[in-house]
C-alpha cells in the first residue's frame, strides 16, 4: 500500500536579503495512516518550514522543489486556491500556542460547527451533534456546556485538547502537530500524547509530532527523522534511533537531555548552536559541532542520507558511531 | 549549618478582592542557603512564580514575612528598590523580553552595573569579563540583543544580574524557552555560578527532570502550597507525595521503548476555590474520606517533608505503612 504522505526531495528557498536561501534542502519521509511519524530537529532545522509546505502555508516568495504526494494529489507546486481544499480539510494543523489557535471571542461550539458546516456540507443540529462527539472524544467533561463556553474559560491543556478537537472537526487523514505540548505541563502533555495515539489506534489518523524533544516522540512515535540545517541528519525506527544512534547529532540530542533513570549528573550539551537561515556551513552541516568532524567533512557535496539498515537512513559517511555501545560517548566537542 | 541568605515564613500572595479573591500562595516556609540551588516546580496556576516574585519584592505579601541576609523584603512599589535588596536579583524566562532591544549589550550590562554602586566608566570593561565569564565572546558588547540566538540571549541576561554582584538570583524558567542544546549549556552554566560564588538560588521550573540535574534541594507545589520538599535524589528517587509522583511518572523518557507516560486526570482547580481539606485530593489515586475534610500540613516523612494524611500522617507514624501503589510508580 502506498503511504498516506510521500516527500521526496523537498527543497524550500525562503527570500532574505542575500538573495533565496534553503531552509529545506533534499528532505525526504513517509507517514503511513494511523502512523505517527516524528520530525525532531531545533529552531532552523527545517521542520517547521517542511510542515508549512505540506499546508500551503509559506511566505510570499518561497520557492519549492521536489514533491510532496498526499493521497492522490501532489502539494509541491499546488495552487492556492486549490490548497483551500486541502488544507484545515484533509491536512489540518495544531500548534504550539493553543491560546492562538482558537478565536478568543467566539464560542467553542461557534468554532467547532463552522468548520464542519463549511467543510462537510453539514446541517447545523448536524454540526452540533458531532462537535458534542468530538469534545467527549478529547476528553472534555461537560461538552455541551464547553459548546456555550469561550476558549479563556479552560486552561491551557484543555485548550490545546478542544484545538486538537477543531483540527480534527473536518475528518482530516493527517495531523501536523508543531511542538504540540511544549508549553504545556508534563501532567498535561502525558494526556495530550495518550489522545494522539488513540486518535491514530481508532481514527486511523496520520500524525506528524514536530519537536526538538525526542522524550516526546519516543513516546508516540514509530519513526522519527532528525533534521539539521534544513537536512536530513538520520532517520529511522524511533526505537533504533532513540537507542543506537549513528550521527553524533542525534546523539548528542539524547546526550543532553536530563536521563530520569540515570544518576543525577551535570547535563552533557552540545556546544554552540544550530546554524541559522543562509549560515549553514558547507560540507556536513553539523561538522562545526561534531567531535568526530574530519576534513572531508568540512567540503561540498553535503553528504545524504543514504541506507545503513532496513528502514535506518543516515547522513554521515564516516559512521563513526557504528556498532558503539548505547550509552553516552563523547559525540561532541567538549571545549 | 550557614545562615539562610533568603528566608520565607508562612508567605501568603493574594490576588483580587471580595468574592474574586484568590490566593495563590499560601503559607509557604522556605530557606536558601548560600551555594545552593532550591528548586521549586509545579504546574502552571500552581503559584511557584508569584512565589518567586513575592521572594524578590515584586509581590505584596498578604501576611508573613522574606528575609534577606537579615532584613525584611518589601515591595517597593514603583519607586526604586532599597539599596541592600540589590544582591537578591531576578532571572526571567523570556530573554527575548528581558532585554531592551535598542540597546547594545554592553550598555544593559553596564546598567547592572552601575546598579551594583559601580562607575558606568568600569560597566563595559566588566561587561566584557562577564560576558566571557557566561560563555560569549568579550566584543559582544557592541551588538544588540536581537543578534543573538535565545541561548544567546539569556547568558546575556545572566551576565546582565552578575553585574549587580548578586548574593541570591531567583531564576522562573530560566531554560523553558531555550532549544534543546542551549537548555542543558544554560542549567549547567547556572550550576557553575552558584558553586563559584557560593551564590543561592530558586530554580522555578514546570519541568522536574531539569529541576533533579541542577538543584540540591527541591520543594513540590501545589495550588499554593508546598506538598512535598527535601533534598532532590530523596524526593525524586522516592516520591512520597501523590502529586510528586504523578509528575514524575509523566517525564516521557527517550529510551525508544514506546512507553506513554503516566495521565494525570483533571487540572489544576480554581484556586479562587480551592477543594476543601487536602488541595489534591479530587486528583489524588489514594483518597480517603479524612482527605477531604482534613488539611494536610507538612510532616518529616523518610528523610523528607511531605504533606499528605496518607503518606506522612505525622512525624510519630511510619510511613511505611501504606504500600506505594500509586499511579506513579513503573
Amino acid at each position: 500500500m502506498a503511504p498516506l504522505l510521500e516527500v521526496r526531495g523537498l527543497r524550500v528557498a525562503l527570500p532574505t536579503r542575500r538573495g533565496p536561501q534553503l531552509a529545506v534542502d533534499d528532505v525526504s519521509f513517509d507517514v503511513d495512516a494511523g502512523e505517527i511519524v516524528g520530525l525532531a530537529g531545533e529552531s532552523g532545522s527545517g521542520k517547521t518550514m517542511t510542515a508549512m509546505t505540506l499546508l500551503g502555508l509559506l511566505p510570499p516568495g518561497a520557492r519549492t522543489s521536489g514533491s510532496a504526494h498526499f493521497a492522490g494529489t501532489e502539494l509541491v507546486g499546488l495552487r492556492r486556491r486549490a490548497f483551500r481544499d486541502v488544507r484545515g480539510r484533509r491536512i489540518a494543523m495544531v500548534s504550539q500556542d493553543p491560546a492562538t489557535a482558537l478565536h478568543p471571542i467566539l464560542t467553542i461550539g461557534t468554532q467547532l460547527t463552522e468548520h464542519m458546516r463549511h467543510h462537510l456540507g453539514l446541517s447545523a443540529a448536524a454540526a452540533r451533534a458531532r462537535a458534542v462527539e468530538l469534545l467527549a472524544d478529547v476528553r472534555i467533561p461537560d461538552p455541551e456546556q464547553a459548546l456555550r463556553s469561550y476558549p479563556g474559560q479552560f486552561s491551557g491543556g484543555m485548550r490545546q485538547r478542544i484545538a486538537i478537537a477543531v483540527a480534527l472537526a473536518a475528518e482530516p487523514q493527517l495531523l501536523l502537530a508543531d511542538e504540540p505540548t511544549t508549553a504545556l505541563d508534563v501532567t498535561v502533555q502525558a494526556g495530550i500524547l495518550r489522545l494522539l495515539d488513540r486518535l491514530r489506534r481508532e481514527k486511523e489518523l496520520a500524525v506528524v509530532v514536530i519537536t526538538h524533544d525526542l522524550g516526546v516522540l519516543s513516546a508516540v512515535a514509530s519513526r522519527v527523522h532528525v533534521l539539521y540545517g534544513g537536512r536530513l541528519a538520520e532517520s529511522g525506527p524511533a526505537a533504533t534511533l532513540l537507542t543506537r544512534p549513528r550521527h553524533p547529532y542525534t546523539r548528542g540530542l539524547l546526550d543532553a537531555l536530563p536521563h530520569p533513570e540515570a544518576a543525577a549528573a551535570p547535563l552533557r550539551p552540545i556546544p554552540g548552536a544550530p546554524p541559522s537561515l543562509g549560515a549553514v556551513p558547507p560540507g556536513c552541516p553539523f561538522h562545526p559541532r561534531c567531535a568526530f568532524a574530519q576534513p572531508s567533512c568540512r567540503v561540498d557535496p553535503r553528504p545524504e542520507a543514504v541506507p545503513v539498515d532496513p528502514g535506518h537512513r543516515l547522513a554521515c559517511p564516516p559512521d563513526p558511531l557504528r556498532g558503539r555501545p548505547a550509552e553516552p560517548v563523547a559525540a561532541v566537542r567538549t571545549s | 549549618m550557614t545562615a539562610p541568605l533568603l528566608r520565607l515564613r508562612d508567605v501568603a500572595v493574594e490576588y483580587g478582592r471580595g468574592a474574586a479573591r484568590v490566593r495563590a500562595v499560601d503559607g509557604v516556609d522556605l530557606d536558601v542557603r548560600p551555594g545552593e540551588i532550591l528548586g521549586l516546580v509545579g504546574e502552571s496556576g500552581c503559584g511557584k512564580s508569584t512565589l518567586g516574585r513575592a521572594a524578590t519584592g515584586l509581590e505584596p505579601l498578604a501576611r508573613g514575612t522574606v528575609e534577606f541576609l537579615g532584613r525584611p523584603v518589601e515591595p517597593a512599589g514603583r519607586r526604586r528598590r532599597g539599596a541592600d535588596l540589590r544582591r537578591l536579583q531576578m532571572v526571567f524566562q523570556d530573554p527575548y523580553a528581558s532585554l531592551n532591544p535598542r540597546r547594545k549589550v554592553g550598555e544593559l550590562i553596564a546598567d547592572g552595573v552601575v546598579l551594583g554602586g559601580g562607575r558606568r566608566a568600569d560597566g563595559l570593561r566588566r561587561a566584557r569579563e562577564l560576558l566571557e565569564r557566561v560563555g560569549l565572546p568579550g566584543d559582544a558588547v557592541g551588538s544588540y540583543p536581537h543578534e543573538f540566538s535565545g541561548g544567546q540571549r539569556q547568558r546575556i541576561a545572566i551576565a546582565r544580574t552578575l553585574a549587580a554582584d548578586p548574593a541570591c538570583i531567583v531564576a522562573d524558567e530560566p531554560i523553558s524557552a531555550l532549544d534543546a542544546s542551549a537548555q542543558a549549556q544554560v542549567a549547567n552554566l547556572l550550576s557553575e555560578l552558584v558553586a563559584e560564588a557560593s551564590l543561592g538560588m530558586v530554580f522555578v521550573s514546570h519541568d522536574l527532570s531539569v529541576v533533579r540535574q541542577v538543584a540540591h534541594r527541591v520543594a513540590v507545589m501545589y495550588l499554593g502550597r508546598i506538598v512535598e520538599i527535601g533534598d532532590t535524589a530523596t524526593v525524586w528517587s522516592d516520591p512520597r507525595h501523590p502529586y510528586t509522583e504523578a509528575l514524575v511518572a509523566a517525564i516521557p523518557r527517550a529510551d525508544g521503548a514506546g512507553t506513554l507516560p503516566v495521565d494525570l486526570p483533571g487540572d489544576v482547580p480554581d484556586p479562587a476555590a480551592p477543594p476543601s481539606g487536602c488541595h489534591f485530593h479530587p486528583r489524588c489515586p489514594l483518597v480517603q474520606d479524612r482527605c477531604r475534610v482534613q488539611d494536610p500540613r507538612l510532616e518529616p516523612v523518610a528523610g523528607r517533608s511531605a504533606a499528605c494524611l496518607v503518606r506522612a500522617p505525622g512525624s510519630g507514624n511510619r510511613a511505611g505503612a501504606v504500600p506505594l501503589t500509586g499511579p506513579g510508580r513503573p
